[in-house]
């Protein structure tokens, strides 16, 4: 393990840079992405309500790499050019945002519905009830389960060596096929993974027990 | 201080976790492969399966059929008699050493190139194949050869794992290399236009250029890449048997046969060359 380290940490250094910058732009974007969906899950409109149901079971049904693999090699074939990164980066986009819509759905839905009555009774419109109201409650309620999902985002952002996208695990699989030692090399990968996840499940746990 | 101590356990029990795993996979590869084969009348030989013409799975009827297969089962043949079984584990340029080196297969029989630094891991038999790495090309492409390549910006596809990665980027050392899975995801990923060529050895690419139609090899040989069957270090005996299989398969016109039956019919190539 630690001649792989040493021979080899520029090219991890390099990955590790590129799997956290898609975990975090995948992070960011999901969450309002996803958020965005859970809130048209829970409003009147019928029309919204249905968009946001297909969109959840649709990319919650499909796996990341089949997302991930159509967009590097079919939306590049016929609309616009996609390099392995990005591809892998929307693709961890989009499948994340799906199951972070359901975790707040279900936030916002636990949170007592007197709480949205009473808000519109005092004049607040839906949206700004929504985000004065009833999502920092919701929020509250679901940061377990996000924790879950970042976590878990972070380690299917692995899906970007299957397109080439330069991350840790595509690191790892060259190194494995140069140095021949498969088994030290997807070892240091794991290790660099836990560095990355590690800290993000301490940090929610210290944030589920200050706030919630 | 609790919480702090509970850490120092976890990680403690990982790294005692980790020093056990890297020290496995030592004692199956010690065994006299030749001996349990003999034993069990079988060689467990592992080939490509996404490689037309030397291992690509027929879905028809879930058979791998090539020039490597149809060399693993007459070396076969050769060593335990006419009754002698080959069996076929699919292997990829990535699997095939680590699934030789922990006994799940004995013998690699998949497109693999002789190399120096492979040598240091596994033994060779003598060469069953004279590739050499060549390029594979949308019709229409202004690429001639391997030295159009050499230009930042460009993007040259790869598999992960074979050697045809690490001669391109001393050819073209200012183009980017992006290595894919296996030949099959790095054919759509040029089709895809991911990368403007293709690169590995010449027989695999003539496959290709063969089942995709606009598509054409270009550049003819850039190196010389003879093909190996590839066994576990300290497997003198076996390696000695298959090398004795080749001798004779070449010797009586069965290698030939082989050639003419996998390679008489690529456009543009002449089996001629490869016969011995």
């Amino acid at each position: 393990m630690i001649t792989i380290l040493s021979d080899h940490w520029q090219e991890l250094l390099t990955g590790l840079g590129w799997t956290l910058l898609s975990s975090v732009l995948a992070l960011i974007f999901s969450l309002i992405i996803g958020s965005l969906f859970a809130i048209m899950e829970v409003t009147e409109s019928k029309v919204a309500r249905t968009i946001a149901r297909i969109y959840i079971e649709i990319f919650r049904n499909i796996p990341l790499l089949v997302i991930t693999s159509f967009f590097y090699l079919v939306i590049p074939m016929y609309i616009v050019k996609v390099n392995g990164f990005t591809a892998g980066t929307i693709g961890l986009t989009i499948y994340t945002s799906a199951f972070i819509a359901e975790t707040v759905r279900s936030g916002i839905q636990s949170v007592d519905p007197g709480q949205m009555e009473g808000a519109r009774a005092n004049g607040l419109t839906f949206w700004q009830a929504m985000s004065n109201v009833i999502l920092p409650q919701a929020f509250l309620l679901v940061i377990p389960p996000l924790g879950n999902q970042f976590v878990n985002l972070v380690k299917n952002s692995s899906v970007l060596a299957f397109v080439a996208g330069f991350d840790l695990m595509y690191q790892a699989n060259n190194i494995a096929s140069i140095t021949f030692d498969t088994i030290n090399s997807y070892m240091v990968v794991g290790v660099l993974y836990l560095i990355i996840t590690m800290p993000i499940s301490y940090y929610m746990r210290y944030l589920e027990k200050r706030l919630a | 201080m609790k919480k702090q101590f509970r850490l120092a356990t976890l990680l403690v029990a990982l790294g005692a976790l980790m020093l056990t795993l890297s020290g496995c996979g030592k004692s199956l590869s010690k065994q006299d492969v030749l001996q349990n084969d003999r034993k069990a009348n079988t060689i467990t030989w592992g080939v490509k399966a996404d490689t037309k013409l030397f291992g690509l799975m027929d879905v028809r009827d879930n058979q791998i059929k090539g020039f490597d297969v149809d060399m693993a089962k007459h070396i076969t043949r050769h060593i335990l008699g006419k009754k002698g079984k080959a069996k076929f584990i699919q292997v990829t340029s990535q699997s095939r050493i680590p699934l030789l080196k922990n006994g799940n297969i004995d013998a690699i029989i998949a497109t693999m190139t002789i190399t120096p630094q492979r040598e240091k891991v596994v033994s060779f038999s003598n060469s069953y194949f004279d590739a050499g790495q060549s390029l594979l090309v949308p019709n229409g492409s202004k690429i001639k050869n391997v030295s159009d390549l050499n230009k930042s910006g460009t993007t040259i596809l790869g598999v992960v794992g074979a050697n045809s990665v690490q001669n391109i980027k001393k050819f073209a050392p200012k183009a980017r290399v992006l290595e894919l899975q296996d030949y099959a995801q790095a054919l759509t990923s040029l089709k895809a236009g991911q990368g403007v060529a293709l690169t590995t050895d010449n027989g695999i690419l003539y496959g290709m250029a063969v089942q995709n139609p606009g598509f054409k090899v270009v550049g003819g040989t850039f190196t010389r890449e003879p093909y190996g069957v590839a066994v576990n270090k300290g497997q003198k005996p076996f390696t000695n048997e298959v090398n004795k299989a080749i001798k004779e398969m070449e010797a009586d016109g069965e290698y030939n046969q082989l050639i003419k039956k996998w390679f008489g019919n690529v456009p543009g190539f002449n089996y001629k060359e490869l016969e011995r």
